[in-house]
């Protein structure tokens, strides 16, 4: 074929090209936590104390870290989703979230008795939180791929995990509004395989499903 | 690349995407200059044709054109959509070369020529529905345009536009397809 041909059939579609990416993902954005939201409402709501726990900062601290994971992954799918954008860049504000978690162990060993650092990590919702934020994280996962999918990745494994840290980012913080086990210890052990679970598949999904 | 070429190039590309499309066509001919480059460069055995590349980047920038952010530069933009086919190319041939490989075997002996694949585009019309070939090889093989395909095929212009364009965007599938598999 000639490639001048074809750059006339392509002048010839030049009807409108899709709908903005940049607009796309804010939209995607908003409904991926309207449907984590019903999804938490319906199958678990807020834990009763809600209103006790909030003056807690334990609890307030769980969703500093999800949120932040959600802020940086966001970036970096927004990002990832552009061909030659300097997604690299964005990757760095994902270290924000594990750090702080990390920090918040390091001062829970210190104000928390050895005896009890066990109990803490183990809590009592661990199974809970395995099965919560994926379920939850499942639909905006799937809202998310569209996105990437309409747009060009160059690397579609990782922007297919950074969907799912997107996910679980956003289930995470709807589900930590109804687990009791705010002690970081709990947060750090099972928070990440959960959300992994969902980056892992967004990662599978993404070499299948992403490439262009 | 220089910062007059980009500006002129981002200048086009706005002007396309708003439906200009004359502008189109400078910007997708310049573009093939700079991905047929590109490609040389890179394709020291001869194992790909770089038109292919050029071809394969043009098809994927027309339909991934609303990935550039109108207010970014253009050529990082369209060098790692070629780096992209290019690899997907590479891959598709099974040899999973990284580019800077790549370019310290360009200093070596060229390795002797392997034969050319050649218009894997219009190889690639064959995947399609019988309606969608006809209307992109009439405009894309023959060179028709819109207006003619329509009156050769017996179509309005509005089938013919609509033909064209799933016919162009299952090609572009086809290659994304293809590479996943390996």
């Amino acid at each position: 074929m000639d490639t001048n041909k074809l750059v006339e059939a392509l002048v010839a579609d030049i009807r409108k090209p899709g709908p903005s990416l940049a607009g796309l993902w804010w939209t995607a954005a908003v409904f991926a936590t309207l449907l984590a939201g019903v999804v938490f409402f319906i199958t678990l709501g807020p834990r009763p104390d809600i209103a006790e726990a909030a003056e807690t900062p334990r609890f307030l601290f769980k969703f500093a870290v999800t949120m932040a994971l959600a802020t940086a992954a966001f970036g970096a799918a927004r990002a990832l989703s552009r061909p030659g954008s300097d997604w690299r860049h964005t990757m760095v504000y994902l270290i924000a979230a594990p750090a702080m978690l990390l920090a918040a162990v390091a001062v829970e060993l210190v104000l928390v008795p050895p005896t009890l650092w066990g109990t803490r990590l183990v809590g009592t919702n661990s199974l809970v939180c395995l099965t919560f934020i994926p379920l939850i994280g499942a639909g905006p996962l799937v809202v998310f791929l569209a996105v990437l999918r309409h747009g060009a990745p160059t690397c579609p494994r990782l922007a297919g995990a950074v969907a799912g840290l997107l996910a679980g980012g956003i289930a995470a913080t709807f589900y930590a509004a109804q687990c009791i086990d705010d002690s970081p210890l709990f947060v750090v052990t099972w928070y990440p395989i959960a959300i992994g679970l969902l980056a892992g598949l967004g990662a599978l999904a993404g070499e299948r499903i992403l490439r262009w | 690349m220089n910062n007059k070429q980009e500006n002129n190039l981002a200048g086009l590309l706005r002007a396309a995407i708003e439906g200009d499309a004359r502008a189109y066509d400078v910007f997708l001919r310049q573009a093939a200059k700079l991905v047929r480059a590109f490609a040389a460069r890179r394709i020291v055995d001869g194992s790909l044709n770089p038109e292919d590349i050029v071809q394969e980047t043009l098809l994927a920038i027309h339909l991934k054109r609303h990935s550039w952010r109108a207010d970014s530069p253009v050529m990082p933009w369209l060098y790692a959509i070629a780096r992209y086919k290019l690899i997907d190319a590479f891959r598709r041939r099974g040899r999973h070369v990284e580019i800077d490989i790549d370019e310290i075997a360009q200093s070596m002996a060229a390795p002797e020529v392997e034969t050319l694949a050649s218009w894997e585009v219009e190889r690639a019309l064959a995947m399609l529905s019988p309606n969608q070939r006809s209307v992109v090889a009439v405009i894309c093989v023959d060179g028709h345009s819109i207006g003619d395909a329509a009156r050769d095929l017996g179509m309005s212009e509005g089938a013919v536009r609509v033909a064209l364009h799933r016919g162009l965007a299952a090609i572009a599938r086809h290659f994304g397809k293809r590479s996943e598999r390996d």
